[in-house]
């Protein structure tokens, strides 16, 4: 079954994992800027993160017949130093028209810090002044249910945003209602011991519809499997549901999501 | 008084069939972290861990009879404030809500 991992990070990935997603059927997949691991030096490590996010990263997914698209942001893991951050975010606007963005993310909480917000706050900002979709990353554990909250806030109190052009992702069981219900798209993280297994992601659709909802990898340099949302789609028909309502989940709704940018080409 | 609607396709022998046996074996695992604590020396500290405390207080929560457990079991785990704080104590996340000691 063809479909869109809309939230992977493959500058951390092997070459081997582009040949396995593409022979499970991977088409199209979208690569947040993120946190490396480690805090970068200078705001010149993040120039050569964006290019080879626009630049490189397209051409190693096309050898797989992948289309690659990204986001570019400064992430709210490096977002408690706001001068080195505003520096970051400077360097933002020359990369929005490479072919491949397709917008900013992903930005949002980590600690739900106020330096955190300010970061929050500027790159909210900058997506509205360049109409540019967001993608959204919400806090770990403990941090994601106040920091889901204190985004959808800001961005409310931004007031230029609209919320079907935001993405929020890594919602769980306690989020996911609260994000749909104030009009925001709802990403699924398919992730080891910290976000949803493909059974739990099951059960919320199963529970709050497939409306406005995807689902993804986050595949990253940490515990984390590539191959999680087509093993996703495997629980999903395993239940019963049918072919179509796994399809609308991983190929229609992110197709319908992106294409809000110009920059996205849907897949044929 | 409305028919329950039941949006799961499988019936419920199905879901049993299904699951039982891994979820028969994560709760093992459960017992069995809680066995390995009591065999762990505690080294003076006489109060239990907050991730322990938030853990059992979750567990609590599986059998209440009420629905939407995961739902709850999360929100359980969750920092209830809703302020900004000064500034981020580190970079990482824990699994439960220390009561703003960090």
């Amino acid at each position: 079954m063809r479909y869109i991992d809309p939230h992977m990070h493959m500058v951390s990935r092997t070459t081997d994992d582009y040949q396995r997603m593409a022979l499970a059927g991977c088409v199209a997949l979208t690569e947040p800027a993120f946190w490396a691991g480690f805090d970068r030096s200078s705001a010149q490590g993040f120039f050569d993160y964006f290019r080879q996010l626009t630049e490189y990263e397209p051409k190693r997914a096309a050898q797989y017949g992948i289309k690659h698209y990204t986001w570019l942001c400064i992430n709210p893991k490096e977002a408690e130093d706001p001068v080195f951050a505003k520096e970051v975010i400077a360097l933002i606007p020359q990369f929005l028209n490479q072919p491949n963005v397709l917008g900013i993310g992903e930005i949002g909480l980590n600690k739900n810090s106020r330096n955190e917000m300010t970061i929050l706050e500027a790159q909210i900002d900058l997506a509205a002044k360049h109409s540019q979709l967001i993608l959204v990353h919400t806090p770990h554990l403990e941090d994601k249910l106040k920091g889901t909250r204190l985004i959808m806030d800001a961005i409310a109190a931004h007031g230029r945003i609209e919320p079907g052009r935001v993405l929020i992702d890594h919602v769980e069981e306690h989020t996911v209602k609260p994000v749909l219900d104030r009009g925001y798209w709802a990403g699924m993280t398919l992730y080891p011991d910290t976000k949803c297994t493909p059974q739990r992601a099951a059960d919320i659709f199963e529970t709050y519809g497939n409306e406005r909802m995807w689902i993804n990898s986050a595949g990253d340099w940490g515990s984390s499997d590539p191959l999680a949302v087509p093993k996703c789609h495997q629980e999903l028909l395993r239940r019963g549901h049918p072919a179509a309502f796994v399809e609308q989940v991983s190929f229609g709704n992110p197709v319908k999501f992106l294409s809000q940018s110009p920059r996205f080409k849907p897949p044929a | 008084m409305s028919a329950p609607t039941y949006t799961c396709p499988m019936s419920r022998k199905q879901v049993v069939d299904a699951y039982f046996l891994e979820h028969r074996a994560k709760l093992l695992d459960l017992a069995a972290f809680l066995d390995r604590l009591e065999r762990a020396d505690p080294q003076g500290e006489s109060a239990e861990d907050f991730r322990v405390a938030a853990l059992r207080k979750a567990v609590a929560i599986l059998d209440d009879g009420k629905p939407d457990r995961a739902r709850r079991v999360l929100e359980s785990f969750s920092d209830p404030s809703t302020a900004p704080i000064p500034k981020a104590p580190m970079k990482g996340a824990l699994g439960a809500y220390d009561g703003g000691a960090r």
